[in-house]
């Protein structure tokens, strides 16, 4: 069950997608996420498909992979949707019981659906073609400039390694300690909420008990190879943008430019 | 006969890219009483077999039965079936999640519906088994012990359940050697006392080699030797190409047999050793 998570994975690669500073994928993504934002009519939307369909093309991702990460967001998605299309006024099509449906409430749900969709399978494409180790990488040297405000980039960025690190190590854990309580006749699956809840304590206080311990050791081990945190430390691979990354980074720019502008000149 | 396993199989991921066979068409027959070693490289299927054994895992196919009961059947009762067959986990300890010794260990039998008065009886014997002193320590808190002594209030949690079938997934792991033969010699009073019947898993061999008397070999997901203790150590050819061997000392009396026939080399521990070396010697003078 807790396996089926496929957001924030990383799909092991060797492609232009995977080799692309992590930076420019960092920019494009979030310039993907603006223009998806400035769209607002369906033609665009045949563009960011065929703009994602392509990603994944290059990145050799299949795309029921990517289609599997929507399945916990499903939920959000539904609830979008529903709301769009029963909270819109305008011209009534047909009523279901209280409820009644309208042209411009159905228009708007599956606008918002689809763009809901197009997020998470956009931005998910960031992560399935970048490790955790180079997206930080890249999260890092992108917030250096900030550093002379008193951003700690360095700090922030180890953080976010180190948990992105353990996501599956306490995935593991937790359905280890389940089984270990289930063992001794724990119950995780019936009663009321707040039943559940209680239940909960054999699994969580060994699981925070764990993470701790684990979070020490961790300190430790860094301590003892003298990490003292981001000044003056240098760094095996250092970021360099290529010729590939600048023209990605520019086409993107254009292409993401134009469907932004579309909003305009399409009227 | 307390198990029997027909054709278990499973499988890992089914149906994705990480699809992954575990286990591997799974015969086998448990009696009552028994004291298996279950052994294996990491890998080999070992914790995924016993996870079977009390229904955390559900076969692709094939059958359990326990006791009578089709533990692969829907409707199977768990909990009946997790009370027959105890399971300690590897590193028992890090699932310890109480105030109180005393409540931690409390924590199955409360599970299965007993009476105070029961469960406070059983924790007592619980812990007695595996050598902790009751009174004086059922009010501390589990996490104020050594690892050592964690582990038996891991492992007496689920003794107080009263299984009929204990399994034990590397009990010694991680321990220092004293605390590895205590805990083993632990493991064999309890045997002796309770009869229960006792599953060990291990990958080292002589952990089990003087506990148990039958071992049962894994290796991809299949069950590979299944014998008598004594009769398993003679394909020592055959375990050394599963890269698991034999114990040391077994090792060295084939040595020496393979310089005198006279001698036997069916020992499995240092004591057994000694006596057949000093009778061999004792042979060879009177001749």
């Amino acid at each position: 069950m807790l396996k089926d998570i496929t957001i924030g994975q990383y799909f092991p690669g060797n492609t232009l997608i995977h080799k692309l500073d992590p930076r420019v994928k960092i920019i494009i993504t979030a310039l993907f996420i603006v223009s998806l934002f400035f769209i607002k009519s369906f033609i665009p939307y045949l563009f960011i498909v065929a703009f994602i369909l392509l990603v994944a093309k290059v990145a050799k991702i299949p795309i029921k992979y990517i289609l599997k990460g929507i399945r916990p967001l499903m939920f959000i998605i539904l609830i979008t949707f529903l709301i769009n299309i029963f909270m819109t006024k305008g011209e009534v099509l047909f009523e279901i019981g209280p409820l009644s449906v309208t042209k411009e409430g159905l228009y708007l749900a599956v606008f918002m659906a689809l763009r809901l969709l197009f997020l998470i399978t956009g931005t998910s494409l960031l992560t399935l073609t970048t490790s955790p180790i180079s997206l930080t990488d890249g999260i890092e040297k992108l917030l250096s400039p900030f550093k002379k405000i008193g951003l700690p980039a360095h700090e922030l960025a180890m953080m976010m390694t180190i948990a992105l690190r353990f996501i599956p190590t306490l995935l593991e854990e937790t359905d280890k300690i389940m089984k270990a309580q289930m063992a001794r006749g724990a119950d995780f699956e019936s009663g009321n909420i707040l039943s559940r809840a209680k239940n909960l304590v054999p699994l969580l206080v060994p699981l925070f008990i764990n993470a701790f311990r684990r979070a020490e050791e961790l300190a430790t081990a860094m301590e003892a190879r003298c990490y003292r945190g981001g000044d003056n430390r240098t760094r095996l691979n250092e970021l360099k943008l290529n010729k590939t990354d600048i023209i990605s980074l520019v086409s993107m720019f254009i292409f993401f430019g134009l469907i932004i502008s579309s909003r305009y000149l399409l009227r | 006969m307390i198990m029997k396993i027909e054709n278990l199989k499973f499988v890992y991921n089914p149906n994705t890219p990480f699809e992954q066979k575990a286990l591997d068409n799974i015969n086998l027959e448990i009696k009552e009483g028994e004291f298996i070693g279950l052994i294996g490289h990491t890998g080999s299927g070992k914790s995924t077999l016993v996870q079977h054994l009390n229904g955390l895992l559900k076969p692709t196919s094939g059958n359990i039965i326990i006791d009578g009961v089709n533990i692969t059947e829907k409707d199977a009762d768990l909990k009946a079936i997790r009370q027959k067959v105890g399971l300690v986990f590897q590193y028992p300890e890090h699932q310890l999640f109480e105030e109180t010794i005393y409540k931690d260990i409390a924590f199955g039998p409360k599970n299965l519906g007993l009476k105070e008065d029961e469960v406070r009886e059983r924790v007592k014997e619980a812990m007695e088994l595996v050598g902790l002193n009751y009174e004086e320590l059922k009010d501390r808190s589990p996490f104020e012990l050594s690892g050592g002594q964690k582990r038996r209030v891991a492992i007496a949690g689920v003794l107080a359940m009263k299984p009929k079938i204990l399994i034990l997934d590397e009990p010694t792991a991680g321990l220092d050697p004293r605390g590895r033969d205590e805990i083993l010699g632990e493991i064999q009073q309890l045997y002796e006392k309770e009869k229960i019947t006792i599953i060990l898993v291990s990958h080292s061999m002589e952990d089990i080699a003087k506990l148990v008397n039958r071992i049962l070999v894994m290796h991809r997901g299949k069950i590979v030797i299944d014998g008598e203790t004594r009769e398993v150590f003679k394909k020592s050819k055959e375990l050394e190409e599963l890269g698991l061997g034999v114990p040391q000392i077994t090792k060295f009396m084939m040595k020496l047999k393979e310089r005198d026939k006279n001698i036997k080399d069916t020992v499995l521990t240092v004591e057994e050793a000694k006596v057949e070396i000093l009778q061999y010697l004792r042979r060879k003078k009177n001749a």
